[in-house]
């Protein structure tokens, strides 16, 4: 019998990394493909892959524990992936799939990854992953119908910097840094969210900002303020976040690569002060230069985060096999270095990909909007989701220093989760709008009135 | 549906049109010129993160490749130790089939690991309690990895048998290494034994030793006696002083400044040769009187070579010694430390003296100097020293094998032939004539290293050499600490070696 387990658990090993392979491919192959049928059945086989994925992970996950309640788990799961599959599809024809799918694997893969380190940390994210995706089906009708939302730019900044503020203020110190408030029982982290408040800010000030100063001069000084909020209250991971998705709408709305220069200059300069003024921000650098000069105090974390990749090797130990949860805070800052163990770095770097896949998906949207300020929304979420993505893969594999923020989606954490699922939702909505917007096109184009020549190749 | 190609920034970029909606055809032109000025930023944007993508796969790519070694084989690395449970931990055998460290597993499944030479191979092999030391640390994780075939895995798991994990091959010579470890007697110091065209490292003692057997039981005391360190491997980690082994480089940056004319060079010894407050004396104030660049070299000519070291171009110097790695870090996985020289273009003219005869700021270790031996031996090329030749399974196939490689040829064959020529004079009319007696050829250097630390002076003995000059077999560092000249201790010790060697 054990021989028969072995065998299965290794062959299971494998087809979960093959399948991994087959729906990353996928989800670049379909910017190739043109052709509505060819398109849907990319999406058909990247479906059948989640399905599948999920069902070896958990099989593995019960051959290895034995524990009934995860047959409950995977069933409930499964149901959770049918519908949203189901329901985005049904609700909203024109929304992308490539999003939704990526957004589905990426929530199987922490799943797993989640149940593997805690059960009970499991059934606590799904239950906000539920209550998470409830609300993105209903965010692209909000987008769609409430267009004076996209009016409140004040209204905005002073909640985003209000919040931030809040938790300097009224924070319970967690993990070293202050980053949770305490609402009726639940702690959450408000920076995941004021991210999102953020981006909507900023477009508002710069969507019409090209070639005036001023405005330039008092969006950039707002931003600063959120910035600088966060390195006091020693959120590192989030002030840089927010510096760089500034930097890139700047860019974007207004195209001068001068000002942008300036700002990283100005940057790099503030980070050389910080890292005068602020210990913690030289405890942070020292410990990236070498991890192992204080291994048994600071550079615990990144060492075995190390030592986690290193062990899973090309292939990974297999679910259950390796000793992740050596590494402290796994589940939210080092992820990746978990997943890189067991289920190994052909998996890891897949998982990059399609990462790389749904940033690109998000640029790709905001290039078809013709609104400037849904472009700049859309550009900022997608900077600010591709920045977490490297801010957190960068610092569990020691390429930058480790700031502890979550890997979007796969990670544990209810603000994190909940916050990528509205900005994934929010994203939808501009997707769906932008059809809007070519449908109207297509009207004038149409019209017989349109000066003939204009701009026809012949 | 359009494909568009190119953009105005000059980026090529095949724009990415996701519709589920077939569009009529019919081109949007106006439109397009709009959006593709637009978009030219966030075309560059994209660029940028696909690049810091792209890092993210590399330092995974890194860490499974070029980061591997050195992550698995960390100190702190415990993760293999889990798996200690499911596998026997492998052996350390010699390739003749010595076994040097091998675990025993009793009747109620006790494992106990055994060390059959106790204190012969204590730091080269390690130990494996304790933290973990030598080979038994940074092999720890083939060790305790198992490559035998699905077959023989399945069969110990039917029988619910614990797993073998891989042996490891090493180079060690255990004839060599007894002789060595003899050799050194009661001295502390180190002796280290290469194979020159190869770089296998055939021995390698250090002193103070212990016992790997008994060494959970002795760690507290040996951890606390800070004075003997008995744990610190001196042959790759200690650092001392080289003395006049050091003339060997001494001399090839001469012959690097002086190509054709070197066989002239002459120089009158008096005894002493004094520049600002330093005066340099030849050992035991003998005045060896004219003398060529042989005869310096032979009798270890301090003064002679304290003017070298005037004359030489102190950049063109230290070029010579980072070339044979001071300063870096050594062509090898084997855990050792960096050897320092300090001279620059800047040194003031003592400095220049103390450094030509291996005194001032350098400081080398035994196994740095025995890769500068061996090169010299290897006709100017360092061979990448190493002392595990393979990995193989518990039942003897083959899992991953080192084979001899070329560092750099640090020196052309010409002046390793000058070099061998001055180091077989030592050995026929200079410091190392005892060596001379063997039924065996040799060449070598010998040193006698000052040092003073916290107020105390003394001595180092140094010998570095080859046996068998013309195909050279051996190449041999020792050094015994406080043992006065090299030729009063560290010569008799590297003859002792040669001689097992070449009584088989």
């Amino acid at each position: 019998m054990s021989n028969l387990m072995t065998l299965g658990l290794q062959t299971a090993k494998y087809l979960m990394i093959v399948l991994m392979a087959i729906y990353t491919f996928q989800s670049f192959a379909v910017f190739k493909r043109s052709g509505a049928q060819a398109k849907d059945m990319v999406f058909l086989r990247q479906d059948v892959c989640i399905f599948m994925f999920q069902f070896l992970g958990y099989l593995v996950l019960f051959l290895k524990t034995m524990n009934a309640q995860l047959i409950i788990s995977y069933a409930a799961q499964a149901l959770y992936l049918a519908f949203t599959l189901l329901l985005f599809r049904n609700l909203y024809p024109k929304a992308s799939r490539l999003l939704i799918n990526n957004m589905c694997m990426l929530l199987t893969i922490g799943m797993i990854m989640i149940t593997r380190l805690s059960s009970d940390w499991s059934v606590k994210q799904f239950w906000i992953i539920c209550a998470g995706t409830v609300l993105a089906l209903v965010i692209p009708v909000i987008i769609r119908k409430l267009s004076f939302l996209t009016k409140m730019t004040w209204a905005y900044v002073v909640a985003g910097i209000g919040l931030l503020l809040l938790v300097v203020v009224a924070a319970q110190v967690t993990n070293g840094a202050k980053l949770a408030l305490t609402v009726g029982g639940f702690a959450f982290q408000p920076s995941e969210f004021v991210k999102i408040i953020f981006v909507f800010a900023v477009a508002g000030l710069l969507s019409d900002a090209r070639g005036d100063l001023r405005k330039i001069i008092l969006a950039t000084g707002l931003a600063a303020v959120h910035v600088l909020i966060l390195v006091i209250s020693t959120d590192l991971g989030s002030a840089l976040i927010f510096f760089v998705t500034y930097l890139i709408m700047l860019y974007a709305a207004t195209g001068n690569p001068f000002l942008v220069s300036a700002g990283l200059l100005a940057g790099a300069a503030a980070a050389v002060l910080a890292y005068f003024l602020f210990s913690h921000v030289r405890v942070r650098v020292s410990v990236w230069l070498d991890p192992f000069a204080d291994y048994a105090n600071t550079g615990y974390q990144i060492s075995q985060a190390l030592f986690a990749i290193a062990a899973g090797g090309w292939f990974g130990t297999g679910l259950c096999e390796g000793s992740p949860t050596a590494i402290p805070y796994v589940a939210q800052d080092c992820m990746f270095a978990a997943i890189c163990e067991e289920l190994g770095a052909v998996f890891a770097i897949c998982l990059i990909l399609v990462c790389l896949s749904c940033f690109i998906m998000f640029i790709n949207i905001a290039m078809k909007l013709t609104n400037r300020y849904y472009r700049l929304v859309a550009l900022g979420l997608g900077t600010t989701y591709a920045m977490q993505v490297f801010l957190t893969i960068g610092g569990t594999t020691k390429l930058i220093p480790l700031t502890g923020v979550t890997l979007p989606l796969v990670s544990y954490g209810g603000s994190s989760v909940l916050s990528t699922l509205i900005m994934f939702a929010i994203v939808q909505g501009l997707y769906m709008l932008r059809i809007d917007e070519e449908k109207e096109d297509e009207k004038e184009r149409q019209d017989p009135r349109r000066i003939p020549g204009e701009g026809d190749p012949a | 549906m359009r494909k568009r190609d190119k953009t105005p920034g000059g980026f090529r970029v095949r724009e990415i049109r996701l519709d589920t909606t077939e569009q009529p055809g019919g081109s949007p032109g106006r439109v397009d010129r709009e959006d593709r000025s637009r978009n030219t930023e966030l075309v560059i944007v994209t660029y940028l993160f696909v690049l810091l993508f792209a890092l993210l796969i590399g330092t995974v790519v890194w860490i499974n490749t070029i980061g591997h070694g050195s992550l698995v084989s960390n100190v702190n690395n415990t993760k293999k130790d889990s798996s200690a449970d499911k596998v026997i931990r492998g052996s350390i055998v010699t390739e003749n089939g010595t076994q040097l460290a091998v675990t025993n597993v009793d009747a109620d499944g006790r494992e106990s690991r055994y060390y059959p030479y106790g204190q012969m191979f204590s730091h080269v092999v390690g130990y494996a309690t304790n933290g973990k030391g030598g080979l038994e640390a940074s092999m720890n994780n083939d060790l305790l990895s198992t490559h035998s075939s699905l077959m023989s895995q399945l069969r110990s798991e039917e029988n619910s048998e614990k797993l073998h994990g891989d042996n490891v091959i090493v180079t060690l010579d255990p004839k060599l290494q007894e002789a060595a470890w003899y050799a050194l007697g009661s001295n502390r110091g180190a002796v280290v034994v290469m194979e020159p065209d190869s770089g296998k490292i055939l021995a390698m003692v250090s002193k103070p030793d212990f016992d790997p057997n008994t060494i959970s039981q002795e760690w507290e005391s040996m951890v606390a006696d800070t004075a003997n360190s008995a744990l610190l491997n001196r042959a790759s980690q200690g650092r001392y002083p080289p003395g006049s082994t050091f003339k060997i480089l001494t001399t090839l940056a001469y012959l690097r400044e002086h190509p054709t004319d070197f066989e002239s060079f002459s120089y009158d010894c008096t005894g002493s040769l004094t520049r600002g407050d330093v005066t340099i004396n030849c050992y035991n104030w003998e005045v060896h009187g004219p003398e060529d660049l042989e005869g310096a070299f032979a009798h270890s000519c301090n003064t002679a070579y304290a003017n070298i070291g005037l004359g030489l171009d102190n950049a063109k110097f230290r070029n010579v010694a980072e070339s044979f790695c001071f300063n870096s870090t050594l062509p090898t996985t084997f855990p050792h430390s960096e050897s320092i020289f300090r001279l620059t273009s800047g040194s003031p003219e003592e400095e220049q003296m103390t450094t030509a005869i291996g005194q001032g700021d350098t400081l080398v270790t035994p196994l740095h100097m025995c890769m500068i031996a061996s090169t010299v031996a290897n006709g100017g090329i360092m061979m990448k020293p190493y002392c595990v030749s393979r990995v193989e399974t518990y039942d003897g196939e083959v899992v991953e094998e080192t084979k001899p490689a070329i560092y750099k040829e640090l020196m052309s064959a010409d002046e390793a032939q000058v070099l061998t020529r001055y180091m077989k004079a030592t050995v026929s009319y200079g410091t190392a004539q005892e060596l001379g007696w063997g039924w065996y050829s040799s060449a070598g250097k010998t040193g006698s290293a000052e040092y003073e630390t916290n107020g105390t002076t003394g001595t180092h003995s140094w010998f570095v050499g080859f046996s068998n000059p013309d195909d050279p077999d051996l190449a041999i560092a020792v050094i015994a600490e406080d043992g006065g000249t090299g030729s009063e201790t560290a010569v008799p010790i590297a003859h002792a070696v040669f001689d097992a060697w070449y009584s088989y």
